[in-house]
């Protein structure tokens, strides 16, 4: 993030940019933290339930956007390199992989949802609080939550990323001013670890 | 009209003409020093709501029965008072107007480390005030939660609570953004020779609520998100009917709320540690001792949430680990007060205004400290719990503590923000007048909590009509002593003598440099020499 002040001529500190960014993260899994403690004691309070809810879940679909954000973390983590060399074209194209990335993995989510909705299973739907037990009400409704302030997360990134593509196409990010784009790329990474966390509590555990 | 100028280094920041003409000069400033006095205004705005509402709570308590409101509109009042006092006013409070102020300037730099993210989390905090009053004009009815939004009562409520919970949430961002911007100022932007043993200690106390708010509030924030996602959908996470757990919502709001209650705290520490060296003209005895207790009470308010909770349902081994660790974390805060008083011991002591404040803050925050662990431990606890005796330690706290430290720190720096100096024998008048209305107004409290009057109920029996009569009488007096005390800030702003640019002789940074301030603090980066410190006298 970049941060100009006022009549300073260049006060530009990547440094304090980053330890910002890092307390900005430590916040933000903090967040999640909290819903972490929630899925925890009810996983423990209701161990059937949650075991027969998540076999509902397509841990394939799960598996796959793995593998897509892992892939993206290493593409964004590419494009800090391309910069550092001064090779703008990779970087931008590096960066656009991200994004693509990105997308296709909200795709899916909006597939692997849009079956749960099929199914009648939504938060709060009649369907799950008249015929599921309360372990499984309780599954499904973290699971909304939590993957859908994810795929939020998911999407602040993905601005973030094309701010930084368009700041480094006009030249304001660059070799020796690429702050933006590194802390894009911690941002990007911690959504990618989220989502590690996410999936095996979710999808494989079982 | 004020003179402007144009030119940074010359001219003071009040009458510095940047890009923008008057207000919008104010309201897109990315100067600290501005922005400071954004949150003193806009603060004080919503605490004229808050103080409005809590004169008609005792008003309405003047007589038992119905005097002025019914019941619905007591729980409504209460809920809004305490919304406004809590997220509007004691959380933000000295951080945000002073510590936005006065952090560059102690620590020698020109702005916080993100001037603008600085100026985003002023606009997050009206944005945030303006959600919260907006459940209060429109909808279906006040919000009648209380300001903790207790789960399953927050979902259930016919009011209109939707807005309320969103803007708490919003505010809490302001905060988080604050506390991110002052942890990277205070690591990055110290002048040469300003090393961490050098910093004045109302930094220290920015640090550690620094670390509070960046990590306690996201919390506090999840959990106001799932309150918000509860009334939408009813997804069933604190709902008993579809296997949530009520009480689990309390931990998950205590976890942030307790610590904020070392958010308030903090800060106002800080700012007394500043006064009374000062005052004293005296090096404050046991710098090292004031620092490690600030830090240690940041840390240990983490562990303590439970003590709100000893009679919600928990198991009795947690009951005693709680009960323990809030009696550890009163030992930090002891330390503090053996400090304050061990540095007025044989000092040359200058009794001015703010030195009245810290010394009524030194008394105030005793009572409401000890009081504190009367409901610390757990006997006790289950006898005063929810009664008037809570009511009167958290009043004692919070309003005598931060209050108290609040009116110390506007007057003490009174000269150096505006330029002038108040109206000393006003400023003591409305803090005596203020003073001797808020022993009326509270202390009657801890006696009828003890003869078991609960809180939150507009009406009460018979036998406790004395002690309210004594308490309302109190809220005038100390209505006056405000009026008193703010009409004076206001004429001195702008009628008063002029001030120099030390006008107490303190040793800090701040006083090196003009009152007010030029636009970029300091000509050159100012330099703390080997020998330099905050309270070298």
């Amino acid at each position: 993030m970049e941060h100009k002040i006022h009549t300073v001529q260049d006060h530009y500190d990547p440094e304090a940019s980053k330890v910002g960014m890092w307390l900005f993260i430590f916040t933000e899994l903090l967040l999640f933290g909290g819903l972490f403690i929630i899925y925890s004691i009810y996983r423990f309070m209701n161990p059937d339930a949650f075991h027969l809810a998540a076999g509902e879940l397509n841990s394939t679909v799960g598996a796959i956007n793995t593998i897509l954000l892992l892939v993206s973390s290493m593409t964004i983590a590419m494009s800090t390199t391309a910069l550092q060399k001064d090779r703008k074209g990779t970087a931008i194209i590096l960066n656009e992989i991200t994004v693509m990335i990105g997308i296709v993995f909200l795709i899916n989510k909006y597939f692997e949802w849009g079956v749960k909705f099929d199914h009648g299973i939504w938060p709060g739907s009649s369907h799950l609080v008249e015929t599921m037990s309360q372990g499984e009400i309780l599954f499904f409704g973290l699971y909304f939550i939590m993957t859908g302030l994810h795929a939020l997360h998911i999407i602040i990134g993905l601005i973030l990323i094309v701010v930084t593509i368009r700041r480094i196409q006009n030249g304001t990010v660059h070799k020796d001013r690429a702050v933006l784009l590194e802390n894009a790329g911690l941002y990007w990474h911690l959504v990618d670890v989220v989502w590690i966390f996410l999936f095996p509590l979710f999808y494989l555990i079982t | 009209m004020q003179p402007t100028n144009t030119n940074a280094n010359e001219a003071n920041y009040l009458e510095y003409q940047g890009k923008y003409k008057g207000l919008l000069g104010w309201i897109l400033s990315t100067d600290h020093k501005r922005i400071g006095l954004l949150y003193l205004y806009s603060m004080m705005t919503m605490f004229t709501v808050g103080v409005l509402l809590g004169l008609a709570m005792r008003f309405e308590l003047l007589a038992p029965g119905k005097t002025i409101m019914d019941a619905q509109t007591y729980n409504a009042t209460f809920t809004v008072h305490g919304v406004i006092m809590i997220f509007m006013i004691v959380v933000p409070g000295l951080p945000a107007v002073f510590g936005n102020f006065l952090l560059p300037l102690m620590i020698g730099a020109k702005d916080v480390a993100f001037p603008k993210l600085n100026l985003l989390s002023w606009w997050l905090y009206v944005a945030g005030a303006f959600l919260v009053l907006s459940a209060v004009l429109f909808g279906s009815g006040t919000p009648d939660t209380g300001w903790t939004f207790y789960a399953p009562h927050s979902f259930k409520s016919g009011t209109n609570l939707l807005p309320a919970v969103f803007g708490a949430f919003v505010l809490g961002f302001s905060s988080i953004l604050t506390g991110l911007n002052f942890l990277v100022t205070i690591h990055r932007m110290r002048c040469k020779g300003m090393k961490w043993i050098k910093l004045p200690l109302f930094v220290w106390t920015l640090y550690g609520t620094a670390w509070i708010q960046l990590l306690a509030t996201p919390i506090v924030g999840i959990t106001l998100v799932l309150i918000a996602l509860e009334r939408i959908f009813g997804v069933g996470i604190f709902d008993p009917a579809l296997g949530g757990d009520p009480v689990l919502y309390q931990h998950l709001f205590w976890i942030y709320s307790h610590p904020a209650v070392y958010i308030m705290i903090l800060p106002a520490m800080g700012a007394i540690s500043e006064i009374i060296p000062t005052f004293a003209q005296k090096h404050i005895f046991g710098y090292k001792a004031v620092i490690a207790s600030t830090m240690a009470i940041a840390f240990v308010g983490w562990l303590v949430w439970g003590h709100h909770m000893f009679t919600a349902g928990m198991s009795g081994t947690a009951q005693y680990y709680f009960s323990l660790l809030t009696f550890i974390v009163a030992l930090p805060s002891a330390v503090k007060v053996f400090n304050w008083v061990a540095t007025m011991y044989k000092g040359s002591i200058n009794i001015q205004t703010p030195f009245y404040w810290a010394a009524s803050f030194i008394f105030v925050f005793l009572v409401g400290g000890l009081s504190g662990l009367v409901v610390g431990s757990l006997a006790t606890d289950v006898y005063l719990h929810d009664t008037y005796f809570v009511v009167a330690h958290f009043h004692y706290i919070v309003f005598g503590g931060t209050g108290f430290a609040f009116f110390a720190a506007i007057h003490y720096w009174f000269p150096k923000i505006f330029g002038r100096m108040y109206d000393a024998s006003w400023a003591n008048i409305g803090w005596l007048v203020f003073f001797i209305g808020f022993l009326a107004l509270y202390s009657p409290m801890f006696y009828l909590g003890m003869m078991g009057m609960p809180r939150r109920y507009y009406d009460y029996l018979e036998e406790f009509h004395g002690g309210n009569i004594l308490a309302t009488l109190g809220s005038w007096i100390l209505a006056t002593g405000l009026v008193i005390i703010v009409a004076n800030l206001f004429r001195s702003a702008r009628h008063g003598k002029k001030a120099e640019a030390n006008p107490w002789h303190s040793k800090t940074l701040e006083w090196s440099v003009p009152s007010p301030p030029t636009l970029e603090n300091f000509d050159n980066e100012p330099v703390v020499d080997e020998n330099d410190g905050p309270y070298n006298y």
